[in-house]
């Protein structure tokens, strides 16, 4: 009897999680099937990973896209820019996500499977440095500066604000940065370091970038650096820096990123798409093709900085060399 | 700190404790400590409910449940794929790891030789993997998928990393419960004619069976907290639809909670901790029934 009970309570909680999965349900595999019936009925699915940075973008396009073709299921991951590619390579995804352009290493693992792809610029972003609202004397660092306070040589030797600029206060500097799996960290390095990878090590690093706003937020004397959206989430706590790369200090904003101006922090986001799935796929096609239409509204909803008419002209070009 | 009254007077055997009679300086001192550490640990376990209770109550609603996430609208963004998501790969989990489990158990509990060699080399193994970290899992079932040419971000894929990772576990329970089964079950069984496959299906497994299903609940509540092993699958952090089947694409809570978390968003740490809110009233659920299972089966036993 006693175990003839238990069987009844297993039997019950077996049916109660078999129901909840089986209300609704939408058909969903993760191949790259497609059929096309016309553009009124589009359906199948498409695949999507990559950069975390790149995702919420991907993410508000396929939102926006599939409200007005109910049949297409998209999905977006957030493996990291590597990651991302890694998948995009074995033919597992058909968009990939990247903050920064695919490297040789990862060409050749797309040339190995036959996989041809088309990179196009989706939005534009301003790595911000940020420090905390009450602090006063950093208003605009050189390009220089910041490589005096985040190149590698400075790790254990540039320790208080005054050995950045005599003009600074003998504060002790705190540091927040990205981990090194970041795209974000990638880029930053690579533009004021000069070499990709390459910072100095006694830094507090994350991969949550709301670490970093607390770090800053919490600290007169720290500094930190990650993706505009952050910052602008985050205003009445931090204070972004400007940035003087020779022409003066420019702060960082969605016109001094899109005109390029804020230089050299501004990056531009991509997303890679397999050429192949392209042409057989038309909900693939579909979806491309509004992203890049509607990227204004996209890069809004993202809160991303869209693309300036040029480059918009291009990644139009692009599309339609993808045929 | 009344358990530090010296006429508290301790089962059977009386340690030499404070908490017992002992009251010398430096067992005084040793139990105080003790007690600082007991208050640090729930001290700290209140905090963070408490403080996620309070990020997350906003959103404690029915849209939490009925909504798929949503970039646009922050606000109105749920946990409806990854609350149904969770349900399936838990379910694929418990299909694969308890039958596995639980004839792995009877096996080397009923069946196997004690000096033999492979039963040696089995127990040492189910040792050794009850102790990988859970993330190593994940990798495993990643190579897995590959090799037989599935997506990795499926919930099959999924509900084979957590099952490897509950196993040990399983096997450890159900070798428990039916080590607490009388001999005298099985002899008269046997006694009878039955069996030893028939003494096992019907006097000791149903015998153990209370047993067997407290470990397997309190696992597989451990494994619907697990984000690492799916995350290295791929884990999909948007999905707007329902998962329909063992190949469909998922995400689970614990995914979407780590996703969420990062956005910079408030919506959405808010929708973080109302999620973790949720996974949390689930697993105490599940240890509830754990206990309510055990406890009506020893009482009436």
């Amino acid at each position: 009897m006693k175990t003839k009970r238990f069987g009844a309570t297993a039997a019950i909680a077996l049916a109660g999680s078999l129901a909840l999965s089986a209300c609704g349900g939408q058909q969903a595999d993760s191949g790259a099937t497609g059929s096309s019936s016309g553009d009124a009925a589009l359906s199948g699915s498409i695949a999507s990973d990559g950069s975390s940075t790149v995702g919420p973008l991907t993410s508000a396009a396929a939102e926006l896209f599939m409200t007005e073709n109910t049949g297409v299921n998209i999905t977006v991951g957030t493996s990291g820019t590597g990651g991302g590619f890694k998948k995009f390579c074995e033919g597992q995804t058909q968009i990939s996500n990247a903050s920064r352009p695919i490297k040789d290493e990862e060409k050749a693992a797309c040339d190995a499977k036959g996989i041809e792809y088309q990179e196009i610029v989706v939005a534009n972003d301003a790595l911000t440095v940020v420090v905390n609202k009450e602090n006063t004397f950093l208003e605009c660092l050189t390009t220089e500066e910041l490589k005096t306070l985040w190149g590698p040589e400075a790790t254990g030797k540039v320790t208080t604000w005054n050995q950045v600029n005599p003009k600074f206060p003998a504060e002790k500097i705190k540091l927040y940065g990205p981990g090194t799996d970041s795209g974000t960290f990638d880029y930053f390095t690579d533009e004021i370091n000069g070499e990709e990878g390459a910072s100095r090590t006694d830094y507090e690093p994350s991969e949550d970038d709301n670490v970093i706003v607390q770090g800053v937020s919490g600290d007169k004397n720290a500094l930190g650096y990650f993706g505009y959206t952050y910052f602008e989430e985050n205003e009445s706590t931090l204070k972004a820096v400007k940035v003087d790369n020779g022409k003066g200090c420019v702060a960082p904003s969605a016109d001094t990123a899109r005109d390029g101006s804020y230089a050299p922090l501004s990056r531009p986001l991509f997303i890679y798409v397999d050429k192949k799935a392209f042409a057989s796929n038309a909900a693939l096609k579909a979806f491309i093709t509004y992203y890049i239409e509607n990227d204004a509204k996209v890069a809004e909803a993202a809160k991303y900085v869209a693309l300036s008419d040029e480059q918009k002209k291009t990644a139009q070009d692009e599309l339609a060399s993808l045929g | 700190m009344t358990a530090l009254t010296a006429d508290r007077v301790g089962p059977p055997k009386p340690l030499a404790t404070a908490a017992h009679g002992e009251k010398g300086l430096r067992s005084m001192a040793f139990l105080i400590a003790l007690w600082l550490c007991l208050a640090f640990g729930i001290l700290v376990l209140a905090v963070l409910l408490v403080t996620t209770f309070l990020d997350g109550r906003e959103r404690m609603d029915s849209g939490l449940f009925t909504n798929y996430t949503s970039q646009i609208a922050p606000e109105t963004a749920g946990a409806r794929a990854a609350i149904l998501g969770t349900a399936w790969v838990i379910l694929t989990t418990a299909l694969m790891a308890i039958p596995i489990g639980v004839a792995a158990a009877s096996y080397l509990e009923e069946f196997a030789s004690r000096t033999s060699r492979f039963a040696r080399f089995v127990e040492l193994n189910v040792q050794n993997l009850a102790a990988v970290p859970a993330i190593i899992y994940g990798m495993l079932a990643a190579a897995a998928a590959v090799a037989v040419g599935i997506p990795r971000n499926t919930v099959i894929a999924g509900g084979i990393a957590l099952a490897l990772l509950i196993l040990p576990v399983v096997i450890v329970a159900t070798r428990e419960a039916l080590r607490a089964v009388p001999q005298e079950i099985r002899q008269a069984s046997l006694a009878l004619g039955a069996s030893p496959m028939q003494t096992l299906s019907r006097q000791t497994l149903p015998a153990a069976v209370p047993g067997i299903a407290t470990g397997t609940i309190l696992a597989l509540s451990r494994a619907m907290g697990e984000a690492a092993p799916l995350l290295l699958l791929g884990g999909l952090v948007f999905v707007k639809f329902d998962p329909n089947g063992f190949l469909s694409g998922f995400t689970t809570m614990p995914i979407q909670i780590f996703d969420w978390a990062a956005r910079s968003q408030v919506e959405f740490q808010q929708l973080a901790a109302s999620a973790s809110i949720l996974l949390l009233v689930l697993v105490i659920v599940l240890n509830g029934l754990a206990i309510v299972i055990r406890n009506k089966y020893s009482a009436a036993r």
